[in-house]
């Protein structure tokens, strides 16, 4: 195995690396910009891992194909953008319900409608979380930076597996399309997991797990366990069912799976948090711009600190509580009109006020505009 | 040390590998490089740019704010970028190509290279100026060295034109040692001072920092 | 008969098909199909859709998976793809199949990707007790066709054909000895296949369209048909406004998941000396 060394690497590229360091199997996806470079390496190197890639004729029929693939036991991906995302919800909550493992990378670009294709947004924040009807399970990361492309992408896969739920790689057109230098962790360090498999298909009932929160044993479709499917309410055997008790039980276990699970998923990077006395929360694309602000800020004698999200569902309450301790004000930079923000004041409760700072020109905050956030909010005027 | 480049000119020109090959060659000399760019419409043929900032440091903000460098080949792209020049209170140089007339609107530091012409009459392809370019950005800035610059150059082009591309690489160098031999005519300042603190930088340095942990 | 209950899923009975529907008769006809071509219960996969049709595989004893409205086809692909070694067969009904899910359909024709689909054709949108749908013939009525319907229907087998499937037939709940060759004949055909099953929805179409029961319904479909090999022979007024039945495209074709296997021993030749994904392809970022 060649040796890791530095390379100047996109992040859609690190992305699809960080899929196929986990174990990708199988890509369908259809053409959107600014995702479609995850569609054409996958094109070119899965067939020489022996993994398969499909374009389909949409992106409905993409994470379709995705869920049936998984089902066959593959490890699969799809990779879209703004419109094509919203087409996926409904086979999103289908993947929810069903508890099939899948992994959907979403590289944000100006919406509502076809919006502004090639520039950068993050505004299907809550898209990911509630897109498709109905309380449903559901994990979503956000890389800050083309390594965290790598890194996040071979975790989605790892947390679908364990917990049999989609998880959504929410990127951003900057962090997808820009290229750095990183260092990529060795292969042979990395344990890609692996769903857990029942042991017999004697007595096997494909949705029977504790219900505080199981993940109940999935068998690969054509190993001899004949089980169903269905996105109909079920009951342990995987039968539908209207009945009361049963469907309750089953939607607050998979609420539970995800609940229970979000300490070890919780991810975040901080930078001088300590008696941070404004604190800027920020994801993505968003938190670069924040952290050369903060560090700016650190530098003119303000006691500014950034929080960025690297996890963003479940929602981090607890850690962004303990990061806003100390904080007399909270700043909010994102690429939307206040998605994260609404999050932000929730989890605080009222604690420390809370700014937000919304961009929606398609254009990435310039490190003054939340530089003179957080010194308005310090009180001070900036300095220029 | 923050070293920040605008490569501007029109879509089909080849800048964007310009700029991921500049990067490239950085980080062969152990710097820290990234590489950002204008998508969309402009990519097939209006105005496009490029983006590549190295430092020695961490690089948080990932574009361009007040660029050091402004290579423009064409007269749109030095309009349009040339009167953004120095507006962070910055004395970026503007590289711009000899075919392109000059604007006394445009105040920035200004070298007029014939980069289009090199590539098309002494290398013998147009479609070699992007290197052409990379030579001078390169032989101006040092940025990143020379030895660098031709083995990232050898990494990204076409088999069978590794010759080709060299070729124009080292025209590119001439020009920017002609451009530099001039700056008293033209007011071109020497090699960029900021980029031998980040040698004497590097150089102190004890091993690479592969911690990326932004 | 009682070989073929082994099939079903017993528990799960009895069905949710009102009585008089046709669905359990396609159902039957599938089951006997697969039992003839001695397919192991183990090596099949039964995806479908959305509506009345698409219920039956829960009663079927595969793995199973009954998926979102009009997407079986898609789901199967992705199904078919990674497991190129598995049986994949696609239960759906006109609307799933024409209407919502049109698109897939005529992508997996133009695959030819190695499905068998066996589309239950009622014209009408049964689940939500009867909407018309784009199989409801022009002038027949629906609750949103209560004026007769001003749309023309597909007609499933010519659109299929000229999609790319690679076996196309048509048959009957009344044609059911015909209907069972049919499916087992579009079982050994490698690569996309469609049987198109017309069956009655006294509940619904027969009511709304005053066509009766179960058995007058049975005889409407009857006079509606002609096979395709008497037809031949017979004047062009005595066909129109008739469904030919019987075996109406047999064109072998290379299949998708076929290509796509050689496709990768084509590649991992070339790229032999490839180290597994991780670093090896990092130059290829643009």
């Amino acid at each position: 195995m060649t040796k890791p060394q530095a390379k100047l690497m996109q992040g859609n590229e690190a992305c699809t690396l960080g899929a196929f360091a986990a174990g990708l199997e199988f890509y369908a996806g259809y053409p959107i910009t600014p995702s479609t470079e995850i569609a054409e390496l996958c094109s070119e190197e899965l067939p020489k891992l022996g993994g398969k890639f499909i374009q389909m004729e949409d992106e409905i029929g993409s994470i379709a194909a995705c869920i049936g693939a998984s089902l066959a036991g593959k490890k699969a991906m799809t990779a879209t953008s703004g419109p094509g995302f919203s087409l996926m919800q409904e086979c999103l909550g289908y993947a929810s319900l069903t508890e099939v493992p899948i992994v959907i990378v979403d590289v944000q670009r100006m919406g509502p409608s076809t919006g502004m294709p090639t520039s950068p947004a993050q505004a299907d924040l809550m898209q990911a979380r509630w897109g498709t009807h109905g309380d449903h399970p559901i994990v979503v990361l956000a890389p800050g930076n083309v390594r965290e492309c790598f890194e996040l992408t071979f975790r989605a896969f790892d947390i679908a597996e364990s917990l049999r739920v989609p998880v959504i790689v929410l990127m951003d057109e900057i962090v997808g399309h820009m290229r750095e230098k990183v260092i990529l962790p060795d292969p042979a360090t990395l344990k890609p997991g692996r769903r857990a498999a029942p042991e017999s298909p004697a007595g096997y009932k494909p949705y029977a797990a504790d219900s505080d929160g199981g993940v109940p044993l999935m068998a690969d479709f054509g190993t001899g366990y004949r089980w169903h499917v269905t996105g109909l309410f079920h009951d342990e055997s995987g039968r539908p069912t209207q009945k009361a008790e049963t469907c309750d039980r089953l939607l607050r276990r998979l609420s539970r799976k995800v609940e229970k699970a979000a300490p070890s998923i919780e991810s975040h990077f901080e930078e001088s948090l300590e008696e941070a006395e404004i604190v800027v929360v920020s994801f993505g694309c968003s938190a670069m711009s924040a952290l050369s602000a903060v560090r700016r800020a650190r530098r003119e004698g303000l006691k500014a600190g950034l929080l960025r999200l690297k996890s963003v569902w479940p929602f981090p309450d607890d850690l962004v509580i303990r990061a806003c301790a100390g904080a007399s004000g909270v700043v909010v930079p994102e690429m939307n009109l206040g998605q994260l923000a609404l999050e932000v004041e929730r989890s605080l409760g009222g604690r420390a006020p809370v700014r937000r700072l919304g961009k929606v020109n398609g254009e990435l905050f310039r490190p003054e505009e939340i530089f003179e956030a957080i010194a308005s909010v310090a009180g001070r005027e900036a300095a220029e | 040390m923050r070293v920040e480049f605008r490569l501007s000119g029109s879509g089909g020109q080849g800048l964007l590998l310009a700029g991921i090959v500049l990067a490239e060659a950085a980080i062969l000399d152990d710097r820290n490089a990234v590489q950002t760019q204008s998508y969309g419409p402009e990519a097939r043929g209006g105005a496009s740019k490029a983006e590549v900032v190295i430092s020695d440091e961490d690089i948080d903000y990932p574009k361009a704010t007040d660029p050091d460098y402004l290579l423009a080949l064409t007269a749109e792209s030095y309009r349009t970028y040339g009167a953004l020049m120095g507006a962070g209170g910055g004395r970026g140089l503007i590289i711009v190509d000899a075919s392109v007339p000059l604007s006394s609107d445009i105040k920035a530091r200004t070298v007029s290279v014939p980069i289009l012409a090199t590539a098309a009459d002494k290398v013998g392809k147009k479609v070699v100026a992007n290197i052409v370019a990379l030579g001078v950005l390169g032989g101006i800035s040092k940025a990143a060295s020379r030895e660098s610059l031709e083995a990232a150059v050898l990494k990204r082009v076409p088999k069978g034109t590794e010759e080709l591309n060299l070729s124009a690489l080292r025209a590119g160098f001439e020009l920017a040692e002609a451009a530099l031999a001039m700056r008293d005519a033209r007011r071109v300042d020497a090699a960029d001072p900021r980029i031998a603190a980040m040698d004497d930088a590097r150089k102190a340095r004890k091993g690479v920092d592969d911690g990326r942990y932004r | 008969m009682s070989d073929f209950l082994s099939y079903f899923r017993q528990d799960n009975l009895p069905h949710i098909w009102c009585p008089g529907c046709g669905h359990g008769t396609v159902t039957g006809a599938i089951v006997r199909a697969i039992a003839r071509k001695g397919l192991d219960k183990n090596k099949v996969c039964i995806v479908s859709g959305i509506g009345c049709s698409s219920r039956a595989v829960g009663y079927l004893d595969f793995d199973t998976l009954h998926t979102a409205h009009g997407r079986a086809l898609a789901f199967a692909t992705g199904i078919k793809l990674a497991r190129p070694e598995l049986k994949v067969i696609v239960m759906t009904g006109d609307g799933d199949c024409t209407a919502i899910g049109g698109n897939h359909f005529i992508h997996a024709a133009r695959r030819n990707i190695d499905i068998t689909t066996i589309v239950m054709n009622n014209n009408i949108y049964g689940m939500t007790s009867g909407q018309y749908s784009p199989m409801t013939p022009k002038g027949m009525y629906g609750t949103t066709a209560p004026y007769g319907n001003l749309e023309r229907s597909f007609d499933l087998c010519e659109l299929a054909k000229a999609a790319g499937a690679t076996y196309v037939g048509r048959a009957t709940s009344y044609h059911v000895p015909l209907l069972i060759d049919l499916i087992e004949a579009a079982l050994g055909n490698k690569g996309f296949s469609v049987v198109e099953a017309m069956v009655q929805c006294p509940t619904y179409f027969g009511r709304k369209n005053k066509i009766g029961g179960p058995v007058e319904m049975l005889e409407w479909i009857k006079e509606g048909t002609v096979n395709v090999k008497a037809a031949a022979s017979l004047p062009p007024e005595k066909l129109a406004g008739k469904a030919l039945i019987g075996e109406l495209h047999n064109a072998p074709a290379p299949e998708y998941t076929a290509d796509y296997d050689e496709l990768i021993a084509k590649v991992q030749r070339k790229f032999d000396t490839f180290q597994g994904g991780l670093y090896g392809c990092a130059s290829n970022s643009d």
